[in-house]
């Protein structure tokens, strides 16, 4: 029985821990990012290396996407939702996003840059 | 001026079986060799029909009409010409993209070859899904086969998020699964069937797919647009040629920050802008390219 105790005792005191460490873990930074025909606001957003982010991604007009290849990440942006784009830049540098779903005349021209530092 | 093609320098040898071959300005004929299978089809793109910028090509009405021409005065017709998307450039107004559809297809059909294939390129059929671009022109992927090779025709474009779809896949599973590993295989698209540049949008979200079904084929090459630039890429031994536009050439993939258009150079109009003759050789198992320019 005191052995039981000790097991139920122990294990308790390690879920302690294992929620401590969790708490410990920092959110990631939301950012806000919202498109129209044919920009994204904002068009550059700095971030750290191995910071974790959301963007959270509103569309104000027409169907868009986000795409940052180097990162490997994309999301639809559907008009009338919050859209949801998690990642961690692992490497510093200058980066590219833009819209990858065809949305008109200055489609090509709809990118963004991010700076990781 | 008339120039016997085999006349031309040959820069290159690619590996997938394409030879590229240098230019002179102007029209040329083919000098076609003695096979009988042996045969040229002719690829212009990127027309965009009703583009309005004369900071990147004062003459975006000319021009088209100008390679028509000049398609016209080849000394020795192509068995076929293709267009590789882009047809007209794009508007909101479904009034107007017909209207340039239209304009488009008249001009088009002033040239004197019986078979001209089309297919859509996003300008022409991302906003309609396809609808406008197959009131005037039909199917937007099919196959065609001519003296032995089998031509696939595939849409990446009336999907505007660049994906050809799993229905289109497995249309063209079905298809490949009737071809013999060792057919000569054609296949026109407009994008990239491979990331060329993504950061650019120089690419098709599910290419590899289409790349991984034909990888079994001993024999395929790719013609594609989009890009209005030559390129040249092996994916294994896949050869993917991209065509000059006819409206304003891009810059190198990821050459500059912004794939903006390459502004005209008055001192050499019309540089950067072409159409290209394709010779298949040796029963399409080798395909011989080359670039023709446009002249004022």
């Amino acid at each position: 029985m005191r052995n039981g105790r000790r097991v139920i005792l122990g294990a308790g005191l390690l879920a302690l821990a294992g929620a401590a460490g969790v708490l410990a873990q920092k959110d990631p930074r939301v950012i806000k990012v919202s498109t129209r025909r044919w920009v994204f606001t904002p068009n550059h957003i700095a971030l750290k290396k191995g910071e974790p982010v959301v963007l959270e991604l509103t569309a104000e007009d027409i169907f868009m996407g986000m795409n940052i290849p180097d990162f490997g990440v994309r999301s639809d942006i559907v008009p009338g939702k919050t859209m949801r784009l998690a990642f961690t830049p692992d490497k510093a540098g200058t980066f590219t996003f833009l819209c990858d779903v065809f949305c008109g005349d200055g489609h090509e021209g709809m990118s963004g840059t991010l700076t990781v530092t | 001026m008339t120039i016997d093609r085999r006349q031309f320098l040959q820069l290159a040898a690619l590996g997938g079986g394409a030879v590229l071959a240098s230019s002179l300005p102007g029209c040329a004929s083919m000098g076609m060799g003695s096979k009988s299978d042996d045969f040229y089809f002719v690829q212009l793109s990127d027309t965009h029909w009703g583009f309005n910028g004369p900071a990147v090509n004062p003459d975006a009405r000319g021009t088209l009409p100008k390679a028509v021409a000049a398609v016209n005065a080849l000394g020795e017709p192509p068995d076929f010409i293709v267009f590789t998307g882009d047809l007209t450039h794009t508007t909101d107004n479904p009034i107007e993209r017909r209207k340039r559809l239209a304009e488009f297809k008249e001009i088009a059909a002033q040239l004197d070859v019986k078979t001209v294939r089309f297919m859509p390129g996003e300008h022409d059929a991302s906003l309609d899904n396809g609808k406008a671009f197959q009131e005037f022109f039909g199917a937007t992927h099919y196959t065609f086969d001519h003296k032995g090779v089998h031509f696939i025709v595939l849409d990446n474009v009336s999907d505007p998020a660049a994906r050809i779809g799993d229905e289109q896949l497995a249309w063209l599973a079905s298809d490949l699964a009737g071809q013999p590993r060792d057919a000569r295989i054609v296949v026109f698209t407009h994008r990239p069937l491979f990331d060329l540049a993504p950061a650019w949008d120089w690419a098709t979200r599910d290419g590899a797919r289409a790349v991984e079904m034909l990888m079994p084929f001993t024999n395929v090459t790719v013609f594609y647009g989009h890009i209005h630039q030559e390129n040249h890429h092996m994916t294994g031994h896949i050869a993917h040629h991209s065509a000059k536009s006819l409206i304003f050439p891009l810059p190198a993939p990821m050459s500059q920050p912004k794939r903006e258009p390459v502004p005209w150079d008055a001192a050499n109009p019309y540089k950067g802008l072409g159409f290209r003759e394709v010779e298949a050789e040796d029963k399409g198992a080798r395909f011989r390219i080359n670039e023709l320019t446009v002249r004022g």
